[in-house]
């Protein structure tokens, strides 16, 4: 039982990360039926951000992740903006590929900069470990259930209560009719991708801390399993990521533990599978018929 | 108030509309009645600046409007109920009422103008946590109607209200509508019950594949050839 408790809390701290990427996903794919593969790339630049202002910069824990979620959040609205604009009105195809695209040139400028070489996170935090009764938890683990919390409670309150929030929901459900309420749909894209950037960067700083290491590839399997999360939630589904993301994390980490750690993944890949044959709308979905 | 000049859209090579002109003078309710495919939707599109038109000129209080933004069109006082009603489904009535606000600064006043659409349409004070998705089609007519005033437009453009609505739901419609425009407010009508659309407007424009075919008051249009053959069934 305490090896289960240990792995559950193992499994939660993977799912939160898992989570923050995902809603990124969820949100694009939301507003502009857009499955961003990009994404997962923007976590690790928000990974890099974060190790380089704790490098060079000599920052602490919470300015680093800061620094990260704005400047990630910037990235994501510019590729947006160049990207992804000017295909508007072209197929979701097109659009898909581009993003293929973006994904490949944040790695290979990352490669660039960085080189190949897999790079020590540095520690800011004190790993302290705190036991209660037999079960572990560290202190980082502490953190990353934390700032997902607050960065979760955040996020629902902007997407409910502000004004941009509605906004977003409104071009979600129907861009053409928020047009007529005098949104500006070109704005409201951008904001999406802001927040989910955001969250992907703050995602890359646990990360860092969490594994200690980070490299330019380091985006592409998490970025892969959030999508997943976003799919088995129910993609556009906010609290449908959290959900998703939280399950990815604790499947994962209870097959590492109690079957083989070898087929991870595989399981992740083949829930995909499962939940693309048996419920296509995900968890939250709901099957949407569509008026003619 | 309103000037449509030679206006003409193109959907890529096909034309929806061509060349058509007409006119709504503040304080009328104008019926633009026509079939299926007429091009009648393309036109409220075209003023709320939805769609680019290919030629001709959209003028509003004087000034040329057909190169704005749909936001602009709003802040000038256009507000459009569209076709289908096209509510925000996953937000709640309220919320729906909101969005029309959207840029509005004038809290009081918004919440005064709120008070006002409550009691117009009492049912959506009784929904309004409810998801507007739920509700009745009538219902959700008078949200996408709330929410158009919510702007406090000057002029109101109306796509099909009664479509697939009860006979009873589409008379209490239609009175609004009528109420609508003697509180001070010009409305753009475009129908296909030509019957109901005809009877409450001060003038109508019978469009056909495009053009307008035939222009008078709603009387007139009414008892004539034309409309009584073609759309009334007698």
């Amino acid at each position: 039982m305490d090896t289960f408790i240990q792995q559950m809390i193992n499994g939660l701290s993977l799912g939160s990360i898992y989570a923050l990427i995902a809603l990124g996903y969820t949100m694009v794919y939301g507003i502009i039926k857009l499955i961003n593969f990009a994404h997962g790339d923007i976590y690790m630049v928000g990974a890099f951000v974060g190790y380089t202002m704790i490098n060079s910069f000599g920052m602490g824990f919470f300015p680093a992740l800061v620094t990260a979620m704005a400047l990630s959040a910037l990235l994501g609205v510019l590729i947006e903006r160049i990207a992804y604009k000017p295909l508007r009105n072209a197929t979701r195809i097109a659009v898909l590929i581009t993003a293929i695209g973006v994904s490949y040139l944040l790695q290979n400028g990352m490669l660039y900069f960085y080189g190949a070489g897999v790079r020590a996170f540095p520690q800011v935090l004190e790993n302290k470990l705190y036991s209660v009764g037999g079960i572990k938890v560290s202190q980082i683990q502490l953190m990353i259930f934390g700032t997902t919390f607050i960065l979760m409670i955040l996020l629902q309150f902007i997407v409910q209560k502000t004004k941009m929030g509605k906004a977003m929901r409104a071009v979600s459900t129907d861009a053409s009719a928020a047009q007529l309420m005098g949104i500006n749909v070109d704005n409201t894209i951008s904001f999406t991708f802001f927040l989910g950037s955001s969250l992907a960067g703050a995602a890359g700083v646990l990360v860092g801390l969490y594994y200690n290491t980070i490299d330019p590839m380091m985006g592409v399997a998490p970025g892969l399993k959030a999508f997943v999360a976003a799919v088995l939630g129910g993609i556009g589904i906010i609290p449908g990521a959290m959900i998703g993301g939280l399950t990815i994390g604790i499947i994962e980490t209870m097959v590492s533990a109690y079957g083989n750690s070898m087929i991870r993944d595989a399981v992740v890949y083949g829930i995909l599978i499962l939940i693309l044959i048996i419920r296509p709308a995900g968890i939250l979905g709901k099957h949407v018929k569509e008026k003619v | 108030m309103l000037e449509v000049k030679d206006l003409s859209v193109h959907y890529g090579v096909i034309e929806a509309i061509r060349n058509v002109s007409f006119e709504v003078n503040e304080g009328e309710i104008v019926s633009l009645i026509g079939a299926n495919g007429a091009g009648k939707s393309t036109i409220l599109k075209a003023i709320s600046g939805l769609h680019q038109p290919s030629n001709g000129e959209i003028v509003y209080e004087g000034t040329a409007i057909t190169k704005e933004t749909p936001k602009k069109i709003v802040e000038k006082g256009i507000s459009q109920v569209p076709e289908g009603r096209h509510i925000f489904s996953g937000m709640t009535v309220m919320e729906n009422l909101e969005m029309g606000a959207f840029l509005r600064k004038d809290k009081a006043e918004v919440q005064n103008d709120l008070n006002n659409i409550f009691a117009r349409f009492p049912i959506l004070k009784e929904r309004m946590k409810q998801d507007a998705a739920t509700l009745s089609g009538g219902e959700q007519q008078m949200v996408a109607m709330g929410r158009a005033l919510m702007s406090r437009p000057r002029l109101l453009l109306l796509d099909e209200p009664s479509m697939g609505l009860a006979p009873i739901l589409i008379k209490e419609i239609f009175h609004i509508i009528e109420e609508i425009n003697q509180t001070g407010t010009t409305v753009l009508l475009i129908e296909q019950n030509a019957k109901m659309a005809l009877k409450i407007a001060n003038r109508g424009y019978v469009l056909e594949t495009g053009n307008v075919v035939q222009t008078g008051t709603g009387k007139e249009l009414l008892e004539s050839d034309v409309i009584q053959k073609a759309y009334l069934g007698g």
